[in-house]
């Protein structure tokens, strides 16, 4: 990852912090966006400290659609790879209430991923380099009743991926879909999760970077959830209306 | 969630917030009710335990490295590991280490920790340029030798009652391998131990293993280990690939140790070190760190747990103190598979440092029937002979005890009586002794 620079959007999070250190100790210099700077600045820090590598802190809000195209050509080195991390998971039952919510869902983790990643994938098929990795979801594979608004955003962003990488594909630039699972991250403090089907975010990132090196299409990061989830998209709509999983 | 310090003893339902970052947690603090901080839980007893404690792991970033002073600042939660890993390739080291390297730098000022070369380098805070906390009321406080200095002297040693520390910037120095040059010398007695300490005690880094459970002519003989790095110039390319350790299962059957294999492995150690003294060159992980090679250790004392007790008697005390207290360990049949002695230098001006010029013993014992009459009875000894007890490794000691041990203690408690943190920062051990 020498010679490397990487955009992390939504640096912030716990799994796009432990990518970026791993990414950094393999020598790429790192991008760190989202909107708390002060975060950034620290973390940017801690990346030159430890592993010597340039990192550097950027304002970005997934939700301010019309900053994207400046914040994106303010970039100077432009990243040869990005790495989408921002989301919002929200509260269910606040977003079936309260509209405002439901949108900030909606607009964080699809129409503002669509937003930038526009830009990124325009600038990088024009230099004919580069990869995306966009984190989405499990929750994205079926809706269900207890997370569907989160889970339908990241349905779209699903597919947008999916589109993007065969729309790239000619120009030799990689789409990583990534689909966690459970992560124990601040997203999901105090949240009673499975031990054996929840990952670590270090565990996540290491996927991630491995799924980079090998250009892979799709990754769950624990096997049982593609298992999981095979099942799940399979149960007729007849039967699954019924369920509550 | 369950939660218990390194000896697995005592294990209390605790509710964990973990800090992820410094303005969460200042907003947190504030709407919490009393809580402790929780490092890595490598204190052995109830120093950081409470019904709510406050993980302090994420904050974990390296702030700044100035090469030219080796000046480290960085957040409470980054571990030793990580700086060795970070720092020993090129060329700097910690001043001041314990014999594990999972520890936090927050855990590390809290209990003002020591190491091998106490008699040269002091304590962790004396490393420490200053630091940055959160107080009672939520505030950010900033302290050092000449701001805020009380409240400097009793956070260095003052296990977490005097707020939470969320960044600090202390030295490291320059070392010029990964290799330590380690003699072993073979003692046949106390004597004969202590003798071997005071001849050496130019040397950077020295301990000692004692087999407590031999007697009469043969009490108090060890294996005194002597190191210093190798190599002469400073260096800042090091070959240093940490060592991983291997994995102590969870269910790992207590009963295996008992007093009749402690006995076996003691007189096995001592008899397989050469008589007279012996020359190797060991890594840096294995002549600091040689517990972290089983990871998990602690689990070979099984379900009931481990207590270490600690104590350190001045030099005024001399062989005859460390004799009484070896007699009665030995009279009393109970072994220890681990009795680690020091040589160290002179105390500091904290408030609860531990370290005091004299010699200091840690013992393991698994807990059993009779060890609490025992350990009240080292308790009364090392209070004859005007020494103390060791709170990061405690998990029992009275309040009597304790207070006798510690003449500052009273600044100590004057000092969170007025900032208000006697009623914010408290810990299963501070209540009980009242601190
Ligand atoms: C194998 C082994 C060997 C050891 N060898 C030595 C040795 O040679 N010398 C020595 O001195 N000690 C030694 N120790 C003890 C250990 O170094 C100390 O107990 C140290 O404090 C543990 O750090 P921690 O991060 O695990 O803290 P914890 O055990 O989690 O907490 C210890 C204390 O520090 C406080 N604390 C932790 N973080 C913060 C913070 N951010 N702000 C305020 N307070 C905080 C807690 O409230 C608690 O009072 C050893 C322990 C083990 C297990
Ligand atoms: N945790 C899980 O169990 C889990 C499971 C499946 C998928 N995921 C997905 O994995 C990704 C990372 O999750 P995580 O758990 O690591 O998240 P996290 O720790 O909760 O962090 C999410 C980050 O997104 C950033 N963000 C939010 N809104 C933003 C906006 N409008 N603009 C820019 N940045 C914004 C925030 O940073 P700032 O506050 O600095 O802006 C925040 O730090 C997310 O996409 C999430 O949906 C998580």
């Amino acid at each position: 990852m020498h010679n490397t620079r990487i955009l992390i959007l939504g640096a912030n999070s716990d799994i796009a912090v432990a990518t970026a250190r791993i990414l950094a100790q393999e020598g790429a210099d790192l991008w760190l966006s989202s909107r708390n700077l002060e975060e950034l600045e620290k973390e940017a820090a801690n990346l030159r400290t430890r592993y010597g590598v340039d990192a550097r802190g950027v304002r970005f809000d997934a939700r301010d659609f019309d900053s994207h195209p400046d914040f994106y050509s303010g970039l100077d080195p432009k990243p040869d790879g990005v790495v989408l991390a921002f989301g919002l998971l929200g509260d269910q039952q606040t977003s079936q209430k309260d509209f405002d919510q439901a949108r900030a869902v909606m607009e964080t983790n699809y129409t503002g991923a669509v937003c930038i990643l526009e830009l990124v994938a325009a600038d990088f098929d024009r230099r004919g380099k580069g990869f995306i990795v966009g984190i989405s979801s499990v929750a994205g594979d079926r809706g269900r009743a207890d997370n569907y608004i989160y889970g339908s955003s990241k349905a779209g962003f699903t597919a947008y991926l999916s589109g993007l990488r065969q729309r790239l594909h000619a120009s030799g630039i990689p789409v990583l879909t990534v689909k966690p699972g459970f992560v124990a991250t601040k997203m999901t403090v105090g949240k009673p999760l499975p031990k054996r089907l929840t990952a670590d975010p270090e565990m996540v990132a290491r996927a991630i970077v491995k799924g980079i090196r090998k250009r892979k299409n799709v990754i769950y990061v624990k096997p049982l959830w593609r298992v999981i989830m095979g099942v799940i998209t399979h149960i007729p709509e007849k039967v699954f209306k019924k369920l509550s999983l | 969630m369950e939660l218990s310090g390194w000896g697995r003893h005592p294990v209390i339902q605790a509710e964990m917030t973990p800090a992820h970052n410094h303005r969460v947690l200042q907003e947190k603090i504030s709407g919490m009710g009393t809580l402790i901080a929780y490092g890595y839980g490598r204190s052995y007893g109830d120093s950081a335990l409470a019904k709510q404690v406050v993980g302090m792991r994420p904050l974990d970033r390296m702030i700044e490295f100035e090469e030219s002073t080796g000046l480290l600042t960085c957040e409470a939660g980054v571990l030793f590991a990580d700086i060795v890993k970070t720092f020993l390739p090129r060329g700097w080291f910690l001043k001041v280490t314990p014999g594990t390297k999972y520890i936090t730098v927050g855990g590390a000022v809290a209990a003002d920790i020591h190491g091998k070369n106490h008699h040269i380098a002091g304590c962790f805070g004396d490393t420490v340029s200053h630091l940055k906390m959160i107080g009672a009321g939520g505030e950010t406080v900033h302290c050092s030798r000449d701001h805020n200095s009380e409240l400097f002297r009793a956070t260095c040693g003052g296990m977490g009652l005097t707020g939470i520390i969320f960044e600090a910037a202390f030295y490291l120095t320059k070392v010029p391998s990964a290799t330590i040059s380690m003699t072993t010398i073979k003692t046949r007695d106390l004597v004969e131990t202590f003798e071997a300490f005071e001849k050496h005690a130019d040397t950077p880094y020295s301990v000692a293993w004692v087999d407590c459970l031999a007697k009469g002519g043969s009490l108090g003989r060890s294996l005194v280990m002597l190191g210093e790095f190798e190599g002469e110039d400073a260096n800042t390319d090091i070959d240093y690939r940490p060592s991983n350790g291997t994995t102590i299962p969870k269910w790992f059957p207590g009963f295996l140790l008992n007093n009749a294999s402690i006995s076996v492995f003691n007189k096995l150690y001592y008899a397989k070190a050469q008589n007279g003294s012996s020359k190797k060159r060991v890594g840096v992980d294995a002549f600091f760190y040689p517990l972290d090679r089983l990871l998990h250790w602690n689990r070979i004392y099984g379900k009931s747990g481990l207590i270490q007790y600690q104590f350190i008697l001045p030099k005024s005390a001399g062989v005859k103190g460390m004799e009484e207290i070896l007699q009665e360990i030995a009279q009393s049949g109970i072994g220890s598979f681990l009795a680690v002695l020091k040589l160290y230098g002179p105390a500091n001006d904290h408030y609860l440092s531990f370290p005091m010029e004299g010699y200091s013993l840690a013992l393991d014992f698994k807990v059993q029937h009779r060890l609490p009459e025992l350990l009240d009875r080292l308790d009364r000894l090392v209070l004859k002979y005007s020494g103390r007890i060791y709170l990061a490794k405690d998990a029992r000691v009275s309040r009597e005890v304790f207070e006798q041990g510690y003449p500052q203690i009273e600044a100590f408690r004057a000092l969170r009586k007025s900032l208000g943190l006697d009623r914010k920062f408290r810990s299963m051990q501070s209540d009980r002794l009242g601190l």
